[in-house]
This record gives structure tokens, sequence and C-alpha cells, in this order.
């Protein structure tokens, strides 16, 4: 139990977990991890896997929205820009995972940046309408897709899903295999961005979305440090989007509509602003919510024979029925209730 | 030529009803700067209340769409008070994402009580033709043009006699004096929501019937009311309907004259949206407050 920060050396003070009690559970956690796949069914792995992927595209967007305050809308179509640039380097050029996955992020950075330059101009609510428009025109111009060669769908080989050679397939089911791709690439983003958050570049995010004119005052660069927050964030989305096409095998312009934008928006907001696990906590809530529900509606089918017919809106008015009270009741998210229960037992006997 | 009326007539109608959902999102925007993103689902209601009232319920179709569109202002005052009051204050995020969870919240309630399949909408407007210039032209596309003409006089001189629309100004004007000189802006808001709706509702029950029917499709309307105001302004009632005209026939043109695989017309808004936000990004009347960074 710790009273207060007794820091005696610059490392202890730099450490992203300083105290014994985060460190036993980073611990608890990983071991949870690293235990779970090998106990989980194809179902729980598959969850798993969609919850990982959509955390690293998650945590993209709170770099934007969250700790740069730029709103974005357009997260859909960045993930689209990642699956279909990955994509398209394995079916068309037969390249592997391990080559198309950082060069899909990377171009996606590069597209990022250019639909990051309204910004340079537009803020708050204008600059959420200018990456709407992005979206709608990405969205464009996958469905019309001839230019690129992309008909309603595209698939991408199994043979590409390789690292380093190693066929993926070769160690068990995919959902198995790719467990430990995505949840690897979550981790390392997870440390990346926490890290990033106490660097200079970090800093001048942060600078930039509590007041901007006061950031360039003291002489952050808002031109560079946007773009920059544009591209770190639409890399992250590639990434998102690189894995989503390769663990897929087949992508479609429909998986990444304004709806998928919308989606991340609100995994950043339910699991809380300018965190980096409340992004985890909140893609995790996104994808379980309609998944529980589902599970549920078949519980009761034996009881209530219409409820199938019900179920997608059953989802679809949870998603923004869980929107709506977490913004009235809790506005900074899981992250905060979470923090609250900490603290009561913290604090326990006393209330504060 | 006759092509060139046709496509004139049907943008004109497309943009009329396109300006009527922007008037009423300018209106929640000027009152209470609540950028609102479930204007389509308010589309979508209108027409299936409309849809509920007289095909369901049977109700002689005049008094059914009046009863429909005061179902649709009780609707907007209720998501008025219950969601977007307790986020007064709150940043700009917070009342994006509330209209955007509230959009998914309405499409699931209109999707649980009327499904999706389209259903045939009840049949108000005249479906034969008339020739203008030598173009045989829907009327239902007339009707819906003189239609929406009238709510804008309706509108138009709401605001400048009645007590409750010069009320509404001030409250756009400054809200603060307003407050000081006893105006209810809660009431104000109140009232924005329930115009925004009863505009949105006609909008919806013009499209369901130029359509012939309604779906959720409608609600896809929605989105174009950004282009829209962004072209007009976002704060300017003018704005919002020489905006909705110049989009609906820019679309309708560029649907109709560009190849038709590649589907202009569906992009060729949001491409203006983005030029407009770069070069003018108070659009064509608005205020130039906008901050510049």
């Amino acid at each position: 139990m710790q009273s207060g920060t007794f820091h005696t050396t610059y490392a202890a003070d730099m450490a992203l977990r300083p105290y014994w009690p985060q460190r036993l559970r980073i611990a608890l956690v990983l071991a949870a991890v690293l235990v779970f796949p090998w106990f989980a069914d194809r179902y729980w792995l598959s969850l798993a896997n969609t919850i990982a992927i959509a955390a690293i595209g998650a945590i993209g967007l709170n770099i934007l929205v969250g700790y740069t305050g730029q709103i974005s809308i357009g997260q859909g179509g960045f993930l689209a820009v990642g699956a279909f640039s990955a994509g398209l380097m394995a079916a068309r050029l037969d390249m592997p995972m391990w080559l198309t996955v950082p060069i899909a992020s990377l171009f996606t950075a590069l597209v990022g940046a250019f639909f990051g330059l309204p910004s340079l101009r537009l803020k708050g609510l204008y600059l959420a309408i200018a990456t709407l428009a992005a979206q709608e025109i990405i969205t464009w111009v996958l469905t019309h897709g001839k230019l690129l060669g992309i008909g309603e769908s595209l698939s991408i080989p199994r043979a590409t899903s390789t690292i380093f050679g190693i066929s993926m397939t070769a160690i068990g089911n995919p959902d198995f295999a790719f467990y430990w791709v995505t949840v690897g690439c979550l981790i390392v983003t997870a440390i990346f961005v926490s890290n990033l958050f106490r660097s200079r570049v970090g800093r001048a995010f942060v600078a930039i979305r509590d007041q901007d004119i006061a950031a360039q005052v003291i002489g952050v660069d808002l031109f560079r440090y946007k773009l920059l927050a544009f591209a770190t964030s639409s890399f992250f989305a590639g990434l998102a989007g690189a894995l989503t096409a390769h663990y897929r095998g087949i992508i479609s312009w429909e998986r990444f509509t304004i709806d998928t934008s919308i989606l991340y928006l609100a995994m950043i907001i339910i699991g809380g602003l300018g965190s980096v696990s409340g992004a985890i906590y909140g893609a995790a809530f996104i994808t379980l919510l309609p998944a529980l529900l589902s599970n549920l509606a078949r519980l009761l089918s034996g009881a209530v024979p219409q409820i199938n017919s019900y179920l997608p809106y059953m989802q679809q008015g949870a998603f923004g029925l869980a929107i709506i009270l977490f913004l009235i009741f809790e506005p900074e998210g899981i992250v905060k209730m979470w923090r609250n229960v900490k603290d009561y037992f913290r604090l326990w006997p006393f209330s504060y | 030529m006759e092509k060139l009326v046709q496509l004139t007539m049907s943008g004109v109608a497309n943009g009329a009803i396109f300006a009527l959902v922007a008037l009423g999102f300018v209106l929640i925007y000027k009152s209470s700067d609540v950028i609102n993103f479930a204007q389509g689902e308010l589309l979508l209601i209108g027409a299936y209340l409309t849809y509920m009232t007289v095909e369901q319920i049977g109700i002689w179709w005049p008094a059914g769409v009046v009863v429909a569109v005061l179902l649709a202002a009780v609707v907007g005052v209720l998501i008025e008070t219950l969601v977007l009051r307790p986020l007064i204050g709150e940043p700009a995020i917070s009342v994006i994402m509330v209209t955007i969870g509230l959009s998914s919240l309405l499409r699931a309630i209109v999707g649980s009580i009327w499904g999706v399949t389209p259903r045939p909408a009840p049949q108000f407007l005249p479906r034969d033709t008339m020739t203008i210039f030598g173009a045989s032209v829907g009327v239902d596309k007339v009707w819906a043009i003189f239609l929406a003409l009238v709510l804008f006089g309706v509108l138009t001189l709401f605001f400048r006699f009645s007590r409750e629309g010069i009320a509404m100004r001030a409250v756009a004007d400054d809200q603060q004096a307003a407050l000081s000189m006893g105006i209810s802006v809660k009431r104000v808001w109140a009232v924005a929501w329930a115009i925004a709706a009863v505009t949105a509702a006609v909008g919806g029950i013009l499209l369901m019937s130029i359509f012939g029917g309604v779906s959720g499709s409608i609600a896809r309307v929605g989105l174009l009311v950004f282009p829209v105001v962004i072209l007009g302004g976002l704060d300017s009632i003018p704005g919002a309907i020489i905006g909705g005209l110049i989009i609906g026939l820019l679309q309708s043109y560029a649907g109709g004259y560009l190849p038709p695989d590649l589907g202009m017309g569906e992009v060729v808004p949001f491409i203006i949206l983005l030029l407009i936000l770069l070069v003018r990004p108070y659009g064509l009347f608005g205020q130039r407050f906008i901050e510049r960074v």
C-alpha cells in the first residue's frame, strides 16, 4: 500500500509502471494472455483476435482524438486503406505477410497525413466533417474499385500469411496462430503509444489538444505535429486493417464504411479518451457486446422464439444506448469506472 | 435539352428536400451549437410514422400526415430533453458522439418495429407526368418543390413575426443577451428540435413518395446534409436553402452526365464539401467567426 511517490532514482521515476501492485497486475494480465489460447475454443479465439485488432485501431484513433484533440470520423477509411493495400500486395504480388503489413501501415500513414491537411485550417466540428468527407471518398474509391482491380471483394491467399518463411497454418488452426500475431502487435502498440506520450512529440500532441494557441506560443509547430498525429494514428489504423485482411482472408468495402468509423469512435469514448488501456477496454466492450447479446438470444430462443429476428436491432440499439448512457453518466469511460473501483478499495474504510 | 430539363427538375426536387433537412440541422446548430448526426434518422422516423398513420392505422391521408408530423415533433422534443440537455457544456466530441449514438438507437427502434424490407409508400402525390419545355417530368417532383417552398414560407413568417421565432433568433444571435432578456433558452432548444424534426419529417414524407417506398435507405440522405450546410454556411438559413439546391442540382447532373457506372452522384457532394472546407470554411453565407488555426 503506497501513501505517496517516493522515487529516489530517475529510472524509478521514468518507469511506466512504478508500483508493485501495478506490476503484479501487468504480470497477471500477461500470464492470462499467454495461457488463454491453450484453453479457449475457436469461437473465443476469434473473438480475442477481433478484440486485439480492434484495440490496435482504437489506440491509433485515440492518438488523434483523445491525445491530440482532432476529431476524426474517417478511421474506417484508413482501416480500408491498410486492408486493401496489404490485400493487393498479397494477392497480386504474392508478398508475404511480414512485408505487406508494415508497408501497408506506412502507406496508410501517408494517406492519413494527406487527409490530415485540412486540419491545418479547420478544427473541432469542421474537421470532423472534413474527415467524414474523406471517409465517403475512400469508400467511393473502393466501391468503384475497377480502377484498382477489386471486384465486390478481394481474397488474400492463405499462403501469403507467413512470417519469415514460417507458414501461419503450420502452428495449429489459423485463429490460434493469428492470436500470437495480433496480440503481439497489440502489446508492441500499447507499449509504443504509452511511451510516445512521455516523449517530446507526445507532449506536443497533448499541448495542441489542451490549447493550440498556447502550444504555438511555446514553440510547438502546429503544422508538423498535427500532420504527425494524423500519420501516427493512421499508421496504427493501417496496421489493424492489414491484420484484418490477412486474418479474414477475404475483405470487401462493406467492412470499412462510416459505421466502422463510428464503432471505433465509440470504442474510445466508452473506454476513455486519451488512455491506452481505455482504448483496449473499449475495443473489448464494443466487440463483446453484440457477441454476448447473440449468446443471450440463443439462451432465450427457447422461451421467446421471435428473439432471433430482433437480434440485429437489439445489437444496434444496445450499441447506441451504451454510447448515450456512457456520455451522460460516465463521460470519462470505463477507465474512470475502474479507477473509481480501485480508489474505493485503496481508501476504504474512508470515503476520501 | 430534354435530359437537361429532367435532370434539373429532379435536382431541384431533391435539392428542396435536402434544403428542408438542412434547415432543421442549421436551426439546431445555431441555437445550441450541436452538430446533429441523427438528422437522417429524423427523416426515417417521419416517413415511417406517416406510413403507420396512413397505411397501418388507415387515417385519411391529410390528417394522417398531420398526426405523423406532430408525433415527429414530440420525438424531437423528447430527444432534446432526455439526451442533449444533460450534455450541456460538454466538449464537442461528446455532443457529436451522443447524436451518433442516438442515430444508432433510433435506427434500431425503427428497424425493430417496421423491419428492414422496403414497404410500399401510401400514394399522396399524383404519379403521372407533365410536360415542361418538351420534357416529361414527374408531377410528384413538382409537388415536392411546391410543398418545400410553402414550408419555407411558413418558417420565414414564423421567424419574422411570431414571439417564439423572434426568441429563437435572439438565442442564435447571443445566448447571454437572450437569457438576460428573460428568454428561456431551454424552451428555445426544445422548439428548435421540434422544428428540425418537423422539417425532417416533411422531407422524409416527400422522399418516400418520390421513391415510392419506405426503407432504411432514406436515412442515407442525412449524410448529404453535411455538404449542404457547409456549402451554405453552418449557421445560415438562406445558405441551407441555396446550398440544398446547389448540391441537389450538382448531384443530379453528375449522376446524369458523367459515366453512370462511376456513380459520381454519390461522391460529388463530398468532394465539394472538402473543397469548400479548404477554401471557404464558413461557406457561402456563414458568419466568418470560424477560428483559424
